[in-house]
């Protein structure tokens, strides 16, 4: 395991901003003399109130590191503290406090066939990675699964099932290109089995019940525990 | 650093003086953060071993383990993901138990500890000393749960929690610092969370 790069405490100005589905937030930053990262890192983001009061949360990074701009996609939590005022109150123009990147366990550099297996807002990180690989043709490096209550609570679920990522939904079905649906519900192994074949790696995203369904959904097709990576969104459990 | 325009923040500290700068109180929860899948660890096979720079290398197997004088923790403890949780209760052996059976030499300045699944995280030997760390198997009374490492971990409570290796199996005594997993990703050498020691760079 090489050193990732590792970036100090910078501020990013909010270039673009978009909010795809209710419930999330596309940010756009440019960032003051930015460190390029690895697939897969992620920023903090700290934010400070006129009193010195500071709240600070990670991010993984969305956007190619060949991108000028930095991207963070970021779910609303309901009376979340950051994730809330990122969603209401963030603007364009607005400079935030950011560090980063962080992290070197969780990339993938195309050096290895991989599988990544990402719920809800873990698919972030696996966005940095399939962008990564479309530009440079590594596609066949990285098979994706992701799941999704529903597809507005799927961020990128247009990109992903471009980039020829299974999508299971699990509380609305999916209508599928050549006619039919995919009926509610999580991945079936068959389902995965030709996806996981021949990954020598797997990258796990998610809530902390997620991650341990998707570590045992990839054990299950044989994927070597100690091949596993596995990223958690701190989610209490 | 700039003031974030329109930030008042919500989630001001009740008892500052017990948090750490960064961080929140968790309450009653206790959040599960894990670079690796779980292991499944049978205590049979699991054993507890010192070595590197000392005396007499030593190892316990689980039985020998319960066997030391028990040790009691009860405090805070914080995690660099910004969460503290206020009044734990862990109940394990001292390592100061440990290392005097091993007796370190002279020159042992820092230690590795070692898990199951290949983690490791590196320490200054004077944090694990002085009744400031445990080896652990109990918490609030009951068998430590798996996701917090179970059956046993190290606990470093002043220190932030990416210090206290789950699954832990062997401290090495080392005269030069080297760093750990988290470590060579970034993160600090000592995490202080009073110091706010979160990644290299850091004070
Ligand atoms: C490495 C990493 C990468 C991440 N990447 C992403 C990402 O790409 N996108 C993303 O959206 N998230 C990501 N996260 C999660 C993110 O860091 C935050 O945890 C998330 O945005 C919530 O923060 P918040 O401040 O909005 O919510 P918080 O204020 O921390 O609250 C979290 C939840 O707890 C509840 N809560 C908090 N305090 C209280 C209280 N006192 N009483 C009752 N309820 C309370 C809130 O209502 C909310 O539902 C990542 C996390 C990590 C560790």
């Amino acid at each position: 395991m090489g050193a990732a790069p590792a970036g100090g405490w910078t501020t990013g100005t909010i270039i673009e901003l978009d909010h795809p589905t209710d419930r999330l937030v596309r940010l756009r930053f440019h960032v003051e003399d930015r460190v390029d990262h690895l697939p897969g890192q992620h920023y903090v983001v700290r934010l400070r109130a006129p009193d010195g009061y500071t709240a600070q949360r990670s991010y993984s990074i969305a956007s190619d590191p060949d991108d000028p701009l930095l991207e963070l996609m970021v779910e609303c939590l309901p009376g979340g503290e950051v994730s809330g005022f990122l969603h209401d109150d963030a603007a364009v123009g607005d400079v935030l406090e950011l560090r980063g990147p962080i992290g070197g366990w969780f990339v993938w550099e195309g050096d290895a066939p991989s599988v990544a297996v990402a719920g809800g807002s873990g698919v972030v990180p696996i966005v940095a990675m399939t962008r990564y690989a479309r530009r440079l043709g590594l596609q066949d490096q990285l098979k994706v699964v992701v799941v999704a209550r529903t597809w507005d609570d799927l961020p990128y679920a247009a990109e992903l099932q471009r980039y020829g990522a299974f999508i299971a939904l699990t509380r609305e079905n999916l209508a599928v290109e050549g006619g039919g649906d995919r009926v509610a519900a999580p991945p079936y192994p068959a389902e995965v089995e030709d996806l996981v074949a021949g990954a020598e790696r797997a990258y796990v995203c998610g809530s902390v019940g997620f991650a341990s369904y998707a570590t045992r959904l990839l054990e299950d097709a044989g994927v070597p525990t100690d091949a596993i990576r596995v990223e958690q969104f701190g989610e209490t459990g | 650093m700039p003031i974030t325009r329109g930030f008042l923040g919500k989630r001001r500290p009740e008892r500052p003086d017990r948090l750490p700068p960064g961080q929140y109180d968790t309450g009653s929860g206790w959040p599960t953060l894990t670079a690796e899948a779980t292991p499944k660890l049978d205590v049979e096979q699991w054993s507890m071993t010192v070595d590197g720079l000392v005396d007499s290398p030593q190892t316990w197997s689980w039985r020998e383990i319960h066997a030391l004088p028990e040790s009691t923790y009860f405090g805070d403890i914080h995690c660099v993901t910004t969460w503290s949780k206020f009044d734990t209760t862990f109940t394990g052996v001292s390592v100061d138990t440990l290392l005097e059976a091993a007796g370190p030499r002279p020159e042992a300045k820092f230690v590795m500890a070692h898990s199951t699944t290949g983690y490791t995280t590196n320490l200054p030997l004077e944090d694990l000393t002085g009744g400031k760390a445990w080896v652990v198997w109990d918490f609030d009374g009951k068998p430590l749960a798996r996701g917090h490492g179970g059956p046993v971990r190290l606990l470093v409570p002043h220190l932030y929690f990416w210090k206290s290796a789950k699954w832990v199996t062997r401290l090495e005594l080392m005269e030069r610092d080297r760093p750990g997993f988290w470590e060579q990703n970034g993160y600090h050498d000592r995490g202080d969370p009073w110091l706010e020691q979160r990644y290299q760079g850091d004070p």
